[in-house]
């Protein structure tokens, strides 16, 4: 009960230097206009497509292929996968990089906080704030849905995909942000492993056999897209658990040792 | 009296390198304790492991009577901690920054204002409580420093170095907080100055090079070593006699034999004793081969406890 009182403690904490300093304002901003960009794009093409299939004398292939979760949904979910790349290392590589350099960790590991109410404080914030934004963008298909009919289960899968990526990604950038002292390096350390994440699976179209197919599994994106065609798979959801909490638990360890080391 | 701490043995190593070793002290409830030492002494490391914030490489340390390592949560409920340089949230306000202290430290949510406001009349934070840390004067800063440790009123607070970088007059201010602590807390301060712990403190503990080299209240510091006059002399001749004879002579505390002919006389501040002290050896037909006077001010006794280690 204490824990669950210090978790909110650290939770509310974050939110509050989130709010406080513009990196929310900003990063937020560079999220949406390029959501919106992406989504307004694709919108306008599927409308081009579905105006000229209408007018040829309908080709089946084609048909099956026009439907909006198709051709708006599923490239908008790739582009905002892609964009999460680069937005996660903004928003966790302060939190346990600057406490560090600017001595606070002293006072937050001094705190009778258990080392999982910190890192789960810190990642519950991270998530939050990733939530609002993606909370901004189901906005999107709310608008088309008032003019055309949308798979709203196959759009929740994809969003589930969404969350449970962007909450992977954040638990890796938390741990590269217990590893330094040094915000950029950590940003820099999450983006690096993130990337590596993100494309280990394309050692598979090399043709590396087994090894190659191990490595696939492995692959953020290859567990992503799953998702973004409407099915939820519960190997995924594993997958994605599992490595959250691998990376949270990364993050521990490397907690602990600060204590015995320096 | 019921211990407040105790350490056992202390020892860290940061990789190969030495920064405590074997540290031996007991600080019982109620105290207010100074822990003395130039920089690099190991004043902030032991103050850290007593905080929970690092474990200690060998030997134990308890607080309240819990381990620092096995029970740390305990531990940290039990003291608050005034890191050394301040170190504050700059993005949050003051009553901002209290409030997650007092929730991080478990007060419950009807107490919390009521904790806060407390906290900030007793440091007189009044003033600044809506600016964000990062506008604070050092002397506030340091306020705050103490404001936070003060929350939920734990039995110990440890203090690295809470007056390093402040103005005079802010150094006075934060005397007078520590000293009004007295009382419902345990205090354990370090310090590299030496008056400021003899004003403050009950006791002095002097560490040098990561070892313990005294440990007493600054009284007795000051009687033994500091402004009581002290006189050594070397004298060939018996050594239980020499010693009587030199006890023996009017306003002298002690006569202290340090072998190979040499005694230790001390007494009273202002009372020149050389001439009698001549005059007895003299009488009784013993060779005097030295007389000199040892005069020692509290910083003398520093410094000399401090370069006998590194000589
Ligand atoms: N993080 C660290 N890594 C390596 N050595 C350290 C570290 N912190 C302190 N030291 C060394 O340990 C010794 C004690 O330092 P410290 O406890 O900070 O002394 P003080 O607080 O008395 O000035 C010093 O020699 C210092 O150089
Ligand atoms: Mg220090």
């Amino acid at each position: 009960m204490m824990q669950i009182r210090g978790w909110l403690a650290v939770v509310r904490k974050e939110l509050t230097i989130y709010f406080g300093t513009p990196i929310f304002y900003i990063t937020g901003f560079f999220f949406l206009l390029l959501a919106g960009y992406f989504f307004y794009t694709n919108v306008v093409y599927y409308s081009i497509i579905s105006f000229q299939a209408a007018q040829q004398a309908s080709n089946p292939q084609i048909a099956a292929q026009l439907n909006p979760l198709q051709m708006v949904f599923r490239p908008l979910f790739a582009i905002l996968a892609i964009i999460l790349l680069f937005l996660v290392p903004f928003i966790t590589m302060r939190l346990l990089a600057e406490e560090k350099r600017s001595g606070t960790a002293e006072l937050l590991f001094t705190y009778p906080l258990t080392d999982w109410a910190v890192i789960a404080g810190k990642f519950g914030a991270a998530l939050l704030l990733y939530l609002i934004l993606l909370a901004f963008t189901v906005s999107y298909p709310l608008v088309l849905g008032q003019i055309i009919r949308l798979d709203w289960g196959a759009l929740g899968a994809g969003y589930l995909g969404l969350v449970l990526l962007g909450a992977a990604c954040l638990s890796l950038g938390l741990f590269a942000s217990s590893l330094t002292e040094n915000q950029i390096v950590a940003g820099v350390v999450a983006f690096a492993l993130l990337l590596l994440f993100w494309i280990i699976g394309w050692v598979q179209e090399l043709g590396a056999g087994d090894l190659g197919r191990i490595f696939q599994s492995l692959s953020l994106m290859e567990h992503f897209e799953n998702f973004t065609k409407g099915v939820i798979d519960t190997r995924d959801l594993v997958y994605c658990l599992s490595f959250i909490y691998f990376f949270l638990f990364l993050t521990k360890r490397q907690l602990e040792s600060r204590r015995w080391r320096a | 009296m019921q211990t407040m701490i105790e350490a056992q043995d202390l020892t860290k190593y940061y990789g190969p390198q030495l920064a405590v070793s074997r540290l031996d002290f007991e600080v019982a409830a109620g105290e207010i304790v100074g822990f003395l030492g130039p920089n690099g002494a190991g004043k902030t490391t032991t103050l850290k492991i007593l905080a929970g914030f690092l474990a200690p490489s060998a030997g134990t340390a308890r607080i309240n009577g819990y381990d620092c390592v096995t029970d740390s949560l305990a531990v940290r409920r039990s003291l608050g901690y005034v890191p050394e340089n301040v170190a504050i949230y700059p993005d949050l306000t003051v009553t901002q920054f209290l409030r997650f202290a007092a929730r991080a430290k478990g007060v419950s949510a009807k107490a919390e204002t009521g904790e806060v406001d407390r906290v900030v009349g007793a440091c007189g934070l009044e003033e600044v409580r809506g600016k964000l840390a990062a506008a604070l004067s050092k002397g506030f800063r340091q306020r705050l420093g103490l404001a936070q440790a003060l929350i939920n009123q734990p039995p110990l607070l440890i203090m690295d170095e809470p007056t390093i970088g402040l103005d005079p007059s802010q150094i006075v201010e934060i005397r007078q907080l520590i000293k009004n602590l007295e009382g419902d807390h345990t205090v354990m301060l370090s310090s590299h100055i030496l008056p400021e712990v003899s004003q403050l403190c009950h006791r002095v503990i002097i560490i040098n090079r990561g070892q313990i080299v005294a440990s007493d209240t600054p009284e007795n510091l000051s009687r033994q070593l500091g402004h009581g006059s002290r006189v050594l002399l070397t004298v060939a001749g018996p050594d239980e006699q020499v010693r009587a004879a030199l006890a023996a002579v009017s306003g002298v505390n002690r006569a202290l034999g340090q072998g190979e002919g040499k005694y230790l006389v001390e007494a009273d501040s202002g009372v020149e004793l050389r001439p009698q002290l001549a005059r007895v050896v003299v009488e009784r037909g013993w060779q005097l081969l030295e007389l000199k006077s040892q005069e020692f001010t509290l910083e003398e006794v520093f410094i000399n406890l401090v370069t006998e280690e590194e000589s």
